[in-house]
């Protein structure tokens, strides 16, 4: 018993510092042009979901190019596993006024 | 000029001849003493792919100015469609967009936007669904025709930035209009307005001006642009810009409290009145109609 109790301890550690890519991850809005909220941090592993509720079209899209939501109408959304530790910048091509940075920490 | 005044003055463009009926009975070319017009049409801004509430059928919108350009009795000598043919450069949206306007009887020239340039394939999609032979660079172009030189320049895609020209697409336009006398009629296409028209909604080239000193020494530029879904006219020394109502939805006028850009619905019933196309006539200066699809 003692060393099931520790196992589901040692389980959810686990789970709490390194999401499963099974994990809902975090939530960026894009609502009245802009990226809510516009700077975020997750950590390796973890998937961060785009959701367009802006009746305009938008992307996010990141500054070095590595990965891009592509268009999506109002309603659409887009999901990402960021694997990779670092701050990227990201923008929407369609209205480039709208910007957005997300901090990835290694997970521990 | 009245409608049936530019339709007259378009017939005889190109050939410069006028067909007489002579008192025989028999028809003879001569040569058209009248004042030569050059005719065009300008669609903009069709968003095929959009399903918001602002319109439920941009597809069905952009027909009917297609079907309003068709029952010209005389048609343009092309009709250029500048910019944002799509909503999310989907290669089903290039499909519904080409099949519609693939039934103008006119020729048909396009320039992007930069929703038609969304993602990695969204400039492929485009270039596969419209691309010009002659173009360059990026698919800037330029030709010569009626007496009148054409520029069809991109602001958009340009990296990050939209509303952007680019220092290559600068050195050509400066290469290419070195060329044309100061009394060539110059007509320049692009989407993203060139001047001014509301920087804090992303309606300016960025790198604009450059490409207004490179018309400025010309005696009639016209600059027509898309993007802002509304008529804006706006006067430069020689050259002048106007903006072009969209085929999909308006969007507010700049200065409207509490507005933003995008998609603007209407009361129903209306939207057909706030849409439309433009039909130019150059003759020395260019001059033009705005029209509804209400209107057709």
């Amino acid at each position: 018993m003692r060393t099931a109790l520790l196992g589901a301890v040692a389980l959810l550690a686990l789970t709490a510092a390194a999401p499963s890519p099974g994990t809902a991850g975090a939530v960026v809005h894009i609502r009245d042009d802009a990226f809510v909220p516009a700077a975020l941090t997750v950590q390796t592993g973890e998937k961060v979901t785009f959701v367009n509720d802006d009746d305009d079209a938008h992307t996010a899209t990141a500054a070095d190019a590595s990965w891009d939501s592509e268009g999506l109408n109002q309603g659409q959304k887009w999901t990402h596993a960021f694997s990779k530790a670092g701050k990227v910048a990201y923008h929407c091509t369609v209205h480039p006024m709208m910007h957005g940075t997300i901090v990835v920490r290694s997970a521990k | 000029m009245k409608r049936r005044d530019f339709v007259g003055h378009v017939a005889w463009t190109g050939a410069g001849l006028l067909y007489v009926l002579g008192a025989d009975g028999i028809v003879r070319a001569t040569a058209d003493a009248s004042p030569k017009a050059f005719g065009f049409v300008q669609i903009s801004d069709s968003h095929i792919g959009y399903t918001g509430p602002a319109n439920d059928d941009v597809r069905g919108t952009l027909g009917k100015a297609v079907a309003a350009v068709n029952a010209m009795a005389v048609q343009p000598a092309f009709v250029i469609h500048t910019g944002d043919v799509t909503h999310l450069s989907k290669a089903t949206e290039f499909d519904d967009a080409r099949a519609i306007l693939s039934t103008l009887r006119a020729p048909l020239i396009t320039i992007p936007g930069e929703h038609d340039v969304i993602g990695a394939e969204g400039p492929k999609r485009y270039a596969a669904a419209f691309a010009r032979k002659e173009a360059a660079g990026r698919g800037w172009s330029a030709w010569d025709q009626g007496g009148i030189h054409f520029v069809a320049l991109i602001n958009v895609g340009e990296g990050e930035t939209m509303g952007m020209l680019g220092d290559e697409q600068l050195s050509w336009l400066a290469n290419d209009l070195a060329a044309r006398k100061a009394d060539t009629p110059v007509v320049v296409f692009g989407h993203v307005p060139l001047f001014a028209a509301a920087p804090e909604w992303g309606w300016t080239t960025t790198d604009g001006t450059k490409a207004i000193a490179l018309l400025r020494r010309f005696n009639a530029v016209t600059v027509l642009n898309g993007h802002i879904h509304q008529v804006l006219e706006h006067q430069d020394g020689a050259i002048r810009f106007a903006t072009a109502r969209a085929t999909a939805f308006p969007q507010a006028v700049p200065g409207t409290p509490n507005a933003k850009p995008g998609p603007l619905k209407v009361a129903s019933g209306s939207l057909l009145g706030v849409l439309g196309y433009r039909t130019v006539e150059v003759a020395g200066r260019a001059a033009w109609q705005d029209r509804t699809l209400a209107q057709s």
